[in-house]
């Protein structure tokens, strides 16, 4: 005969499975509300002559133009220093370190980086870049600096993929003569573009939530700038925008047409990631 | 090929040499690469150590970091950073007080229980909340929030300790779930086995066996969220208010990292270089979280 479960125990099953859900349902809520939130309140003001003009005092209209022109090139600038270093930090520690110390120093600064808050990534970048190297308060200032923020990003997805490689594909290229390089070039680097392509997601992704790091080093200017003047010049990107629009302000309006893009952004990061993501594991899997 | 035969001969010793140089060369460029991000590290910390020290020593180590009054600005300036400091530490406690009993449900819910489908909706919602930027999180709790504890509590001004608290245990609640999840996905099935032969319910299963097993991952996830907790500075700034006082519950209060952001457009001088003191102090305050959650990750894996 079994026994049957005491009432106690019962009691114990139930009230853990309520508070399990409870917390489950707090969470749900948590991201239905805020999306839905910013979205019900800012779409509204998303209106094309917001996106496609500078702020006016003539008129006193309000346009976001340069500040996504700003957060684009910021973007840009930011992954095309970022990658290099990242992907080759990543090959090095895949395909060349012998040394287990190296491969450990490498990861461990890797993590600590990650780990540091960006206020003080944005303070670091104002003394080294705007004021050591003299770039000013500017978007390529404002680009390094994220460059440090997102490095461990790109090393961390990049050698994730790199480690997936076969290690046949690499001796096969190896029997056939190939050198180290050319073996690394054109076999395993096609073989890991997409855990390269996941991280740069996740940068972007970064790039485009990111504030602090960029309050002092980017600056809030909102003037359009050309691609080439725009790297040497301050602008704010839209977060910076949306900040100085709500609290320095008082322009909700635009702050929420700010976030509801910013939203609407971070959905389509998170839908890509994770299909990059589905892809990578499906060829894991093959 | 029209070289293809002269391929097969052994290559000759010059293009050989030239081929080891240019291989050493790009080996070598790879390790710079690989210790940019040492060199990175090893910057930030000269950095602020040698821009925070100086007000230090000028306002006197005691001074500064027990001080309990900071006017930055006044004809006589006080650099006292413990309302800071402590402001820091609270609102750290209380996010992860309200944050982590949720996140760690939560956790045990989309580890354990959740339906494959179910789960992986839950976990893009969680992925969501990781993604939206401090900047939305912030002007959401000064419209709705603020308010709302204006109201409720009928104090006189909403932007407080208790905002900060709140916003901050929503935004470390997606690294708590994450990392939690992974330690209990890592549990061995035997564990759970064993324990269902041994007639426990699946309920008691999850809670006393495989929580315990994953004890130092979760404890890592805590940890995770009191570095995220310490180091946001944006949407803080956005819904505490900003005035430097003790904390208090329903005051406006001032963060470490708020301290930083708040004054350093118009700083000159030993307040320029006091707010890289604090922001030295908080450099350590990370370090040191960083250096438990490393300690916490590897004791996991060995496990």
């Amino acid at each position: 005969m079994i026994k049957p479960i005491s009432k106690k125990r019962k009691a114990y099953g139930i009230t853990m499975k309520a508070i399990t859900y409870l917390a489950v349902g707090i969470v749900c809520a948590l991201v239905i509300g805020i999306v839905a939130y910013v979205l019900v309140r800012g779409l509204p003001h998303v209106t094309w002559e917001l996106l496609s003009t500078s702020p006016s005092y003539l008129n006193d209209t309000i346009g976001i133009l340069p500040d996504i022109m700003s957060t684009l090139y910021l973007v840009v600038a930011t992954l095309i220093i970022v990658l290099p270093i990242g992907v080759g930090a990543a090959i090095y520690l895949t395909e060349y370190a012998k040394n287990k110390r190296v491969v450990e120093l490498i990861e461990l600064a890797s993590e600590t980086l990650s780990g540091i808050p960006s206020i003080i990534y944005g303070l670091v970048g104002m003394l080294i870049f705007c004021q050591f190297l003299g770039l000013k308060t500017s978007i390529i200032a404002g680009a390094l600096t994220l460059v440090i923020m997102n490095l461990p990003t790109i090393i961390r997805t990049t050698q994730e993929s790199l480690k997936t490689v076969p290690q046949s594909y690499r001796e096969g290229a190896f029997a056939l003569g190939a050198g180290k390089w050319r073996v690394i070039r054109t076999v395993v680097l096609p073989s890991s573009i997409d855990g390269i392509v996941t991280g740069c997601i996740l940068s972007i992704g970064r790039i485009l939530g990111e504030s602090a790091a960029l309050l002092f080093t980017a600056g809030f200017a909102h003037t359009l700038y050309g691609p080439i003047e725009g790297l040497t010049n301050p602008g704010a990107s839209l977060t910076v925008a949306l900040y100085v629009y709500a609290k320095e302000q008082g322009e909700f309006e635009v702050a929420f047409a700010i976030a509801a893009i910013l939203m609407i952004l971070t959905l389509i990061i998170n839908f890509g990631a994770s299909l990059a993501g589905k892809l990578f594991k499906r060829r894991v899997e093959k | 090929m029209a070289d293809g035969a002269a391929k097969l001969k052994p290559e000759s010793k010059s293009k050989k040499d030239i081929k080891n140089l240019v291989e050493t060369i790009i080996h070598i460029i790879f390790l710079v690469l690989g210790l940019v991000a040492v060199g990175c590290v090893l910057v930030i910390t000269i950095y602020l150590v040698i821009s925070g020290i100086p007000a230090i020593r000028e306002i006197g180590i005691i001074d500064f970091l027990f001080g309990t009054e900071w006017a930055s600005t006044a004809a006589d300036p006080k650099f006292g950073i413990l309302p800071f400091i402590l402001t820091s530490i609270y609102g750290t406690a209380g996010a992860i007080i309200i944050g982590v009993p949720i996140g760690f449900f939560a956790a045990v819910y989309l580890a354990k229980m959740a339906p494959p489908k179910v789960k992986s909706v839950i976990n893009s919602a969680v992925g969501l909340l990781a993604g939206i930027p401090s900047v939305v999180y912030g002007l959401v709790g000064m419209l709705v929030l603020v308010p709302t504890i204006m109201k409720v509590f009928n104090v006189p001004d909403g932007s407080s300790l208790l905002a900060a608290i709140i916003v901050l245990a929503v935004m470390i609640l997606p690294s708590v779930i994450k990392v939690s999840v992974t330690a209990l996905e890592s549990v061995p099935k035997e564990y759970e086995d064993a324990s269902l032969a041994l007639g426990a319910t699946k309920t008691e299963t999850y809670f006393r066996v495989s929580v315990p097993a994953a004890k130092s991952g979760i404890a890592a996830a805590v940890v995770l969220g009191v570095g995220r907790a310490i180091g946001e500075a944006m949407a803080v700034m956005m819904v505490a208010g900003n005035v430097a006082n003790m904390p208090s519950l329903f005051e406006s209060v001032r963060f470490l990292t708020t301290a930083v952001a708040s004054e350093m457009s118009y700083s000159s001088g030993l307040q320029r270089q006091a707010l890289f003191s604090i922001a030295l102090v908080l450099f350590l305050f990370i370090m040191l979280i960083n250096v438990l959650l490393n300690m916490l990750l590897k004791r996991q894996k060995e496990n």
